[in-house]
């Protein structure tokens, strides 16, 4: 029986001159999300891969066909080439959606995993930090897959296309951290279904995703700028065009990154509320 | 190794703990017992480094919550009142992910978790999901977990709530064996029989402050008779029955369904009343219990 072994060297880690670790950090957060998704990965893999391959043969080509027929593709490129870093960009926002929502909710209120957590040295900021590096796992493999699928299929134009990858991924990125705090705050999921329909569907949607901005009525012209979204896809899309500007590029990224880093400060400080009390 | 003095804390205008004062020292077993919402959830959360304290004092391992809650709880184990599990893992990776919260080397988490599997007797389930296990064996986990980083101090909330008779024995003399090895055990509960086996010492809570303290052999010397004569009577209202028995026991309490007549000697009490001629459904005579100590203390029966 493990009578001895279990309690042998009753020491406190940390206690006992600082040799071992007090605590194994955000980095055992994010293995904890790790093993989770361990259980799924294969699902979600095929899903990253069907997904792309579906959206650019059924938007890409069945639409591109009318539009390039039409119009002569978009700013003279065959819609499939201009919808496809659109819909990159919007793939890792429906990551980073599905990542923080649900299951943050239920690791506060329903399993209460942060609860168990936060009984060990582990910190607020770790559980946060944790949760978000998992995502970034994440949308970094989504985005690979997406690309490599997008590639494959000859909607790259420029060598410069593969920074819509990172840039993609700091996108959903934007997203997740704010939408994280969000779903923190939440007391019922009746909240989150508010947020999939109202936020993440009209920002899929009008992002210049599927078609330039310029076409939308005036007045929401100036509400896309607002959306993280919009400035992932305009900057994947250059990028992959190949008409990028560095100047534009590196706009778009520092925005980006505000959204990154307002959402992680506000995230912390809502788990914060929320479970230290 | 846990001192609190004028230990409070409030929620909004709310006040759970009123003002404690606990101290518990090394290896022993200690006990807050008291019926829901007295505030010993509470208590343990702040002793637990997870809700700061409103006012008062506080060390814990010999270091104040407030400005060392990570290195006192990397030194605890937590059984929080309600399972905090990871229902879509498995019962052993539940541990491993948890033992690296506390920077433990992987091999020597997986060791430990064979070693707390086998102590938790879970070992044979140790590669289902936790979702579809009974109550007790998540129990069992839970505390199996909360020994991963072989604490100094193991906080229980309610260890045994919801768990059936035999479940609950196996899980007592669990926590016997942690104590034999020198963890010091600090535990909830609102049962008395819990309490009186497992607590060298504790202090019984009512609304948020602390009404007694001793060992519970003690409690029951001081606030109880050493032994309780109950009647049944067939009727609505026991309190009708008080003049019948008046000046037969030191005290008496009428419960809904019975009355309890303190006494030093049950038996003496019993063949004065059939002296008297009364007659009730039934009559039991028992040794006083903390049951009664609370009862005493606080008007109100602990399991309501
Ligand atoms: N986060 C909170 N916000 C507001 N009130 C709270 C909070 N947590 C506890 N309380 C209140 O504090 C009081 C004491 O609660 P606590 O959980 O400490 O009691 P308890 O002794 O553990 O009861 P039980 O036996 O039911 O577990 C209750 O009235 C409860 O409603
Ligand atoms: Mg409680």
């Amino acid at each position: 029986m493990a009578g001895t072994g279990t309690t042998s060297g009753r020491v406190a880690p940390g206690a006992d001159g600082g040799t071992a670790p007090l605590t194994g950090g955000w980095q055992a957060v994010t293995a904890h999300w790790l093993a989770k998704y361990r259980r799924v990965w294969f699902g979600t893999a095929i899903t990253s891969f069907l997904s792309p391959l579906l959206y650019l043969a059924g938007m890409g080509y069945g639409l591109g066909m009318l539009v390039d027929r039409g119009a002569g593709g978009i700013d003279g490129v065959p819609y499939v080439v201009f919808v496809a870093p659109g819909v990159l960009a919007a793939t890792t926002l429906q990551v980073a959606a599905g990542e923080t929502t649900f299951s943050v909710m239920g690791s506060i209120k329903w399993d209460r995993t942060y609860h168990g957590m936060l009984a060990t040295p582990l910190g607020v900021r770790d559980v946060v930090t944790g949760h978000l590096a998992y995502v970034l796992v994440r949308l970094t493999m989504a985005a690979v897959v997406f690309f490599g699928v997008a590639a494959a299929l000859g909607t790259v134009r420029s060598w410069w296309g593969l920074l819509a990858v990172p840039v993609a991924v700091l996108g959903g990125l934007a997203f997740a951290s704010c939408c994280y705090a969000y779903s923190a705050s939440l007391t019922n999921d009746r909240g989150l279904a508010l947020m999939f329909r109202f936020v993440v569907m009209p920002m899929t949607l009008f992002s210049g995703t599927f078609f330039p901005i310029e076409q939308l009525p005036g007045w929401l012209q100036p509400v896309a700028w607002l959306t993280p979204l919009w400035h992932a896809v305009d900057a994947s899309r250059t990028l992959v065009l190949g008409t990028a500007d560095p100047g534009g590029v590196l706009l778009h990224v520092g925005y980006l990154a505000l959204w990154a880093a307002g959402g992680y400060l506000a995230a912390v400080r809502v788990l914060h509320r929320r479970m230290v009390v | 190794m846990i001192r609190a003095r004028g230990l409070v804390k409030a929620f909004d205008d709310f006040t759970a703990v009123d003002g404690i004062d606990v101290e518990v020292r090394p290896g022993e077993a200690f006990g807050f017992l008291g019926p829901n919402g007295a505030g010993k959830s509470s208590t343990m959360r702040m002793i637990g480094c997870v809700s700061p304290p409103t006012a008062g004092e506080l060390t814990v391992l010999g270091m104040d919550p407030r400005t060392d809650g990570p290195r006192i709880r990397a030194g605890l184990g937590v059984v929080p009142q309600r399972d905090s599990l990871d229902e879509e893992l498995t019962v052993e990776e539940n541990i491993w992910v948890y033992g690296r919260y506390f920077g433990l080397p992987r091999r020597l988490v997986r060791e430990r978790a064979a070693e707390l599997l086998e102590f938790a007797q879970l070992t044979d389930r140790a590669r289902s999901v936790v979702e579809p296990l009974s109550g007790g064996m998540k129990r069992r986990l839970t505390i199996a977990r909360a020994l991963v980083n072989s604490p100094r101090i193991l906080l229980l909330d309610e260890p045994t709530t919801g768990l059936d008779p035999q479940a609950r024995h196996v899980l007592w003399d669990r926590l016997f064996r942690l104590k034999r090895e020198g963890v010091t055990l600090v535990l909830t509960t609102h049962y008395m029989d819990e309490a009186e086996q497992l607590c060298d010492r504790l202090v019984v809570m009512d609304h948020g402050r602390i009404v007694a303290e001793g060992s519970p052999s003690a409690l029951i010397a001081q606030h109880s008779t050493r032994e309780v004569l109950e009647l049944r009577f067939d009727t609505a209202d026991h309190a009708a029955h008080l003049g019948g028995v008046e000046g037969v026991a030191d005290r008496v309490e009428v419960l809904p369904d019975r009355l309890l007549l303190y006494t030093p000697d049950g038996e003496a009490a019993q063949s004065e009343l059939h002296r008297r001629g009364l007659e009730p459904l039934s009559a039991l005579v028992r040794r006083s219990t903390l049951e009664d100590v609370f009862l005493h203390l606080t008007g109100r029966t602990l399991v309501d």
